[in-house]
């Protein structure tokens, strides 16, 4: 039963650590901007506050980013997983969308509001 | 390898590729990329146990080939490959230290294959984006590898083979 006792410090290391990630890395706020990424290179940053639909083109196919009400979402694309689609709809600073098999990363930004957000804290 | 032991192996290979098939049709955590239950560290933690170290390699790797070959495609082979040499090394580790039971060691295991298939998501995005994501693939990690663990901790003194 000793092995039990090393078991549960293990556990509870990383439940604390996974805490500990979610504090420093949760999103902090409502978010301004998507910006969008294709294999590590910028292709765009819209803001969330214009409805609108944007098709972004990779080596491996499209996605649909629809932006609507202020938050981003991938709507439509022709990946194997649909990951991507299936993550649903992202407002907040830091959440992102990701399409790995056409290595397109879509986060959201804090943009122009993120200073005053943080002198309001 | 004597014909019997090769059985065995076969046998649990073909086990561990019907729990990926089956952790396929899961839809759990979809909105993460590369969460998986890792139904089939089951099969490899009693490997590790029962057949020994080079078998659940051996199991591991050819499990991981079988599927990226079968429903898989050459792109989630990485990420599956990643996760499970990461997961393996940390598990032969962790059972030669000895201090765990296989409850633990497959935990490590479960978490160490989400952050193995984290870090290759993150060389191939070139993103930091992914690590958003880090809390719920250590969490996701944990609570699988206590599940996967405590059933495996059974077949481990229940089943001779
Ligand atoms: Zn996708």
């Amino acid at each position: 039963m000793k092995q039990l006792r090393y078991d549960l410090i293990l556990i509870a290391l990383l439940l604390l650590l996974s805490a500990a990630a979610w504090l420093l890395l949760r999103p902090r706020g409502e978010g301004a901007v998507a910006v969008v990424t294709v294999d590590g290179a910028e292709a765009g940053r819209y803001p969330l506050s214009e409805d609108r639909t944007v098709w972004i083109e990779s080596p491996g196919g499209y996605n649909l980013l629809t932006i609507a009400g202020g938050a981003a979402a991938v709507t439509e694309a022709d990946c194997g997983d649909h990951t991507c689609v299936r993550t649903g709809e992202i407002r907040l600073d830091g959440q992102s969308i990701i399409c790995l098999p056409h290595k397109v990363v879509i986060t959201v930004e804090g943009g122009e509001a993120d200073g005053v957000d943080l002198s309001a804290h | 390898m004597e014909t019997k032991h090769l059985t065995r192996l076969g046998l649990l290979t073909a086990l561990a590729l019907a729990l990926s098939w089956a952790e396929s049709t899961i839809p759990l955590s979809v909105s993460v990329p590369g969460v998986k239950l890792g139904l089939p560290n089951l099969v490899v933690v009693f490997a590790l146990y029962r057949l020994g170290r080079r078998e659940a390699w051996l199991l591991s790797l050819v499990r991981v080939a079988l599927v990226a070959a079968t429903f898989g495609n050459a792109f989630s082979l990485w990420y599956s490959l990643a996760g499970a040499v990461l997961s393996l090394l940390g598990m032969t580790a962790l059972k030669a230290w000895g201090r765990l039971s296989p409850l633990g060691v497959s935990v490590a295991g479960g978490v160490l294959h989400n952050l193995g298939q984290i870090l290759v998501a993150m060389a191939v995005l070139d993103s930091g984006a992914v690590l958003a994501f880090l809390p719920m693939l250590l969490l996701s990690g944990t609570v699988a590898g206590v599940c996967v663990g405590a059933a495996g901790g059974i077949l481990v003194r229940r089943i001779r083979l």
